[in-house]
């Protein structure tokens, strides 16, 4: 039974109750939604974002992370570090968001607050043990201030990873090793010559042998007819 | 509506009767990590049924003829091939450890006596043949029966070697690696309709290989942002149309499919079409994109629609139509409630297949407690089965599961409290034109067959 009962669950989605959703994607800032209205809100996605931040940690703590859910949990981190931090990080809005033209504002003033929430989050994450290599530029960079206006704030967390994202993320790094033999992990156990080869079907290999050994001759074409050794052309695979 | 299957399913999923015919794998309660089983696929004809686990393995069962003198044997899937086709790996530039488990098998339409699948891991991706001997030679001029090789001095005469049957001899043998070609990792691969090609998704990149040639590939999809930093979505699964070798879809975490023709540019990175199905606010919540991500995408044999399989549901969706899916069933709705602590035990990411019948008709998909859901499209009516070794007397019915949500609960329901999440059926595969069934339970394959088949 792999249910935990451990941890509170505060918030039941329940039923419908017929609330209107909110004309921003900002549902959490909605004190009517029934998700947000269960439990104080603070508690409620407290222990989720310590779950998720746990997550994120563990995630990135493999030598080669799930991308996948690696970047699910810092979306999903994301979304509750935004109802974490509501309306106190928001610069002031001209008008309460009913209308949908104060969309844009409101997600450009969520996203700076989001910014802000990653940056510390950054900061909470360098002090576990392991990752004190945190780059502390990133924190002093301050997403607000990057040129790419408008662009989501940036994912960070990967940074975290130290040198192993310089390999896991450089697809340059590959190329200059192309020289080296990588053979061994090649595992080709057929015969090379039977590879790809452009020889045409005459070209078999008794040709290079000696012409007087017809018995070699004739036991290739023995291998051949039992199938033990085929005759290999750049044909299809299944002819 | 019509479908591509030929004969034995009229009707759906439903109308029928599923029987157990056979399971296969260890009783043990202890299951090897490497006995688990990771993929299930039926060949283009429903003879074979391959399967692909943990440990790298193989395993090939073939059905047996129809055989009078043995009634209770007919249509029994047996072991016909078993190799290994990948062995862990240790990429020494990276440090990092290559996993051996098997992440798909696809299957080439048969051309020659020789069958053809191709097998993958996160990494590479094998081509292997799967050939028959029964004959073998016998009486060589240069070697001996032991195979031992004879004095040359000693041959005085020449023989003609004569061919001698032999019992049958499966042999599996690699004939193309296709490596080095993602730096993440494949989950999935796709023969496309012309027989000569393929794709192999990872990630965040969707290559097209020639059959033919191992040492490059075409880069068609590249998701990947400049800036790692910026990262908020990544493939999930990737499939070239049944029919029409220029067209391929793919799946993201975030819930939307893009179908992508390859006529158009050749870098695929602008999709043709773009499916998704809006958010339906009243029932957002922290996990409305993990559960929306699509872990699975399948076309139909007609190649007019395709299916996606997300967390909680399975939808069916109309090429034609972009803006929404044409049918939506839900595999476990009861779940929704529990999202917070599947969530904690990373139960809400994991990825669930799904399949189509030969005609169309019905589809199929796993849940937990090792049950598993038929819908019939045409009925609307769906099912939901167990496979256990409990049902497992040859020929018994299966009995619907019933999964009690709340209330109280009536008699042979199920609670959802007392489900058992670590028993998860991920695979399932149903055979082209029969009604027959495998299902993967952990590390035991199911059979599963309607009663008239």
């Amino acid at each position: 039974m792999m249910l935990s009962k451990g941890l509170k669950r505060k918030r039941e989605e329940e039923e419908e109750e017929g609330k209107e959703a909110l004309a921003v994607d900002t549902w959490w800032l909605d004190p009517g939604h029934p998700a947000v209205a269960q439990a104080p809100p603070a508690v409620a996605s407290s222990s989720l974002f310590d779950l998720s931040v746990l997550k994120l940690h563990h995630s990135l703590r493999q030598s080669e992370p799930d991308l996948r859910h690696l970047v699910l949990v810092v979306n999903t981190l994301r979304r509750i570090q935004a109802s974490m931090a509501p309306t106190a990080a928001l610069p002031p809005v001209p008008s309460p968001p009913t209308a949908p033209g104060i969309a844009d504002n409101l997600l450009a003033s969520s996203d700076a607050a989001l910014s802000a929430s990653m940056a510390s989050l950054l900061e909470d994450l360098s002090h576990i043990e392991g990752l004190s290599q945190a780059p502390q530029p990133l924190v002093d960079e301050g997403p607000p201030g990057r040129p790419t206006g408008g662009a989501p704030p940036s994912l960070g967390a990967l940074d975290l990873l130290g040198p192993a994202t310089g390999c896991l993320l450089d697809d340059g790094l590959e190329g200059l090793f192309e020289d080296i033999d990588t053979s061994m992990y090649d595992s080709e156990l057929w015969a090379p010559a039977s590879e790809g080869h452009k020889s045409s079907p005459e070209d078999g290999p008794g040709k290079e042998e000696a012409p007087e050994l017809d018995e070699a001759e004739l036991d290739y074409l023995m291998d051949v007819l039992v199938g033990t050794q085929a005759l290999e052309r750049p044909s299809g695979p299944g002819r | 509506m019509a479908g591509a299957g030929g004969g034995g399913c009229p009707a759906g999923g439903n109308d029928l009767q599923w029987c157990f015919s056979q399971v296969k794998g260890a009783v043990d309660e202890d299951v090897a990590e490497a006995d688990v089983i990771s993929t299930v696929e039926f060949s283009h004809s429903g003879d074979l049924l391959a399967t692909g686990d943990k440990g790298g393995r193989v395993v090939i069962f073939q059905r047996e003829q129809e055989n009078k003198s043995r009634p209770h044997s007919r249509g029994e899937y047996n072991v016909y091939s078993t190799f290994q086709s990948h062995e862990p790996e240790f990429d020494y530039l990276k440090s990092l450890e290559i996993e051996e488990k098997i992440n798909k098998i696809r299957w080439l339409p048969q051309q020659g006596a020789a069958r053809f699948l191709l097998s993958t891991n996160d990494k590479t991706i094998k081509l292997w043949k799967i050939s028959e001997r029964d004959k073998r030679a016998e009486g060589y001029n240069l070697k001996d029966e032991d195979g031992r090789l004879r004095d040359p001095l000693r041959i005085t005469a020449l023989r003609v070697p004569i061919l001698k049957p032999m019992d049958l001899m499966v042999e599996a043998s690699p004939r193309r690696v296709f490596a080095n070609a993602h730096t993440y990792h494949i989950n999935s691969i796709s023969v496309n309709s012309d027989h000569e090609t393929y794709l192999s998704a990872d990630d965040l990149r969707i290559n097209l290989w020639h059959l033919e040639i191992t040492d490059r590939s075409f880069n068609i999809v590249d998701i990947k942002p400049a800036n790692m930093e910026e990262l908020t979505e990544v493939i999930t699964a990737a499939e070239f149309h049944p029919h029409q070798c220029n067209v391929l879809v793919y799946s993201s975490s975030k819930g939307t499919i893009r179908l992508c023709d390859m006529r158009s540019s050749a870098l695929c990175d602008r999709h043709s079409k773009f499916f998704e199905e809006p958010e339906d606010p009243s029932s957002r919540s922290f996990f409305s994109e993990i559960i929306s991500s699509v872990s699975d995408v399948k076309f139909s044999h007609s190649g007019r629609y395709m299916m996606t399989r997300d967390y909680l549901s399975v939808k069916v969706w109309d090429l034609n139509m972009e803006s929404r899916p044409v049918e939506t069933h839900q595999v476990h709705e009861y779940l929704r409630s529990k999202l917070c602590s599947l969530y904690e035990n990373d139960c809400i990411f994991d990825k669930f297949e799904c399949c189509w019948n030969g005609s169309d008709s019905a589809i199929m998909t796993g849940s937990y407690n090792n049950f598993f859901r038929m819908f019939d499209r045409t009925t609307w009516r769906d099912v939901t089965l167990e496979a256990s070794r409990e049902n497992s007397k040859p020929r018994a019915s299966l009995k619907p599961r019933r999964v009690c949500a709340g209330g109280k609960r009536k008699k042979d329901e199920v609670s959802v409290d007392s489900l058992d999440f670590s028993k998860k059926i991920l695979h399932t595969a149903w055979h082209p034109v029969e009604n027959i069934i495998a299902v993967a339970a952990t590390n035991n394959l199911y059979i599963f067959q309607d009663k008239a088949n």
